[in-house]
């Protein structure tokens, strides 16, 4: 059992499956905008400030978010952990990753709740 | 023929180099690559390289052979494409020349407790096993721990101290899945980090060297199942 302190999940299996659902939320969130776009034509600013509007596009893109920073932070801390052999160079870039992960997090509540 | 085999003795050279060598080999010949070996170990004594029951068995012999690892014992020469460049293993440190330092492979090894814990109550002749039960050892058993496939595995050279790597893997799964194991739930808990068994990234490379034609990616898959099973 090697023990991690910087990673998202508390296990291995947990950072697995967290990667996973993410990713098709991501999936998921990306085809949704992508048929709008498409089944909108002109897309508008009216249309556009529409489609956010709804609870439904606020909570879906809340969701998304989540699984980006979620994805990102898991993702980047095995990229680190793999090709940062350097402990201080490692430790700044994890940090710095769950720093903007986490600001990412609340800018995007602030804008998305702004609408 | 034309060789390229590294060279480095750390008493005398500063750094490794390649060492060139020609020999003769008629057209046709069924010579494997340790044949090859031993005859330019007549041209220069000096070489060091491990080998030991020149059939495939005792895993002695894995080199990095034109950028793939094998056993040279079992690899003809008519396979190879001339110049023949043979490199130690990568990713472990180079004791000499083509001998590499095992040490971090067989921690790994060692890690996954690569024995039968029962603790249940001991029959009184053996303890047995269905032949369906056996035949699910079939493939994982046959691992001669020749470290091709760990030192092929970028994630093994990325953190060889944390993952177990394919080798390790492949023999852990074999203790999971064995009938007569009472220890798989433990077994399992000290798998699940974020490195011993989820650096797998499955490209493979295991699969694609294994000089027994073992594959290590799809029991890391069931290690995988059997986490999965028991977390959720």
């Amino acid at each position: 059992m090697v023990a991690t302190v910087t990673s998202l999940g508390r296990s291995g299996l947990h950072d697995w499956i967290i990667q996973r659902v993410s990713a098709l939320i991501m999936l998921a969130y990306t085809l949704y905008l992508a048929y709008f776009v498409i089944s909108t034509g002109d897309v508008t600013f009216a249309a556009w400030q529409g489609l956010f509007a709804s609870t439904f596009m606020k909570v879906f893109s809340l969701l998304a978010l989540g699984s980006v920073v979620m994805h990102a932070w898991i993702g980047l801390w095995i990229v680190s952990t793999d090709y940062m052999p350097k402990l201080a160079i490692r430790m700044v870039f994890q940090v710095l990753v769950i720093v903007m992960c986490l600001a990412l997090m609340i800018w995007g509540i602030q804008i998305l709740w702004s609408i | 023929m034309k060789f390229s085999i590294y060279r480095y003795n750390p008493e005398t050279d500063k750094k490794p180099y390649m060492q060139e060598f020609d020999l003769d080999i008629p057209e046709g010949s069924d010579m494997m690559l340790l044949d090859a070996l031993l005859e330019l170990k007549d041209q220069d004594a000096t070489l060091a390289f491990r080998r030991s029951c020149r059939e495939g068995v005792c895993g002695s012999d894995g080199f990095s052979i034109n950028g793939k690892n094998g056993l040279a014992c079992i690899t003809p020469i008519s396979s190879l494409k001339s110049p023949v460049v043979v490199r130690p293993l990568p990713g472990l440190p180079v004791i000499r020349d083509l001998v590499v330092d095992m040490a971090q492979f067989y921690k790994q090894y060692e890690k996954i407790k690569p024995y039968l814990i029962a603790n249940d109550e001991p029959p009184a002749k053996e303890r047995l096993q269905s032949p369906e039960e056996r035949a699910k050892l079939d493939g994982l058993y046959e691992c001669i721990l020749c470290a091709c496939c760990s030192t092929s595995c970028p994630s093994f050279w990325w953190n060889p101290d944390k993952f177990v790597g394919p080798s390790g893997l492949l023999q852990a799964y074999r203790f999971l899945i064995d009938s007569r194991d009472t220890q798989t739930d433990e077994r399992l808990a000290d798998l699940d980090d974020a490195y011993s068994v989820f650096r797998c990234r499955g490209i493979m490379n295991c699969v694609d060297v294994c000089p027994k034609g073992l594959n290590p990616t799809q029991a890391i898959g069931h290690i995988r199942s059997m986490l999965l099973k028991r977390g959720v």
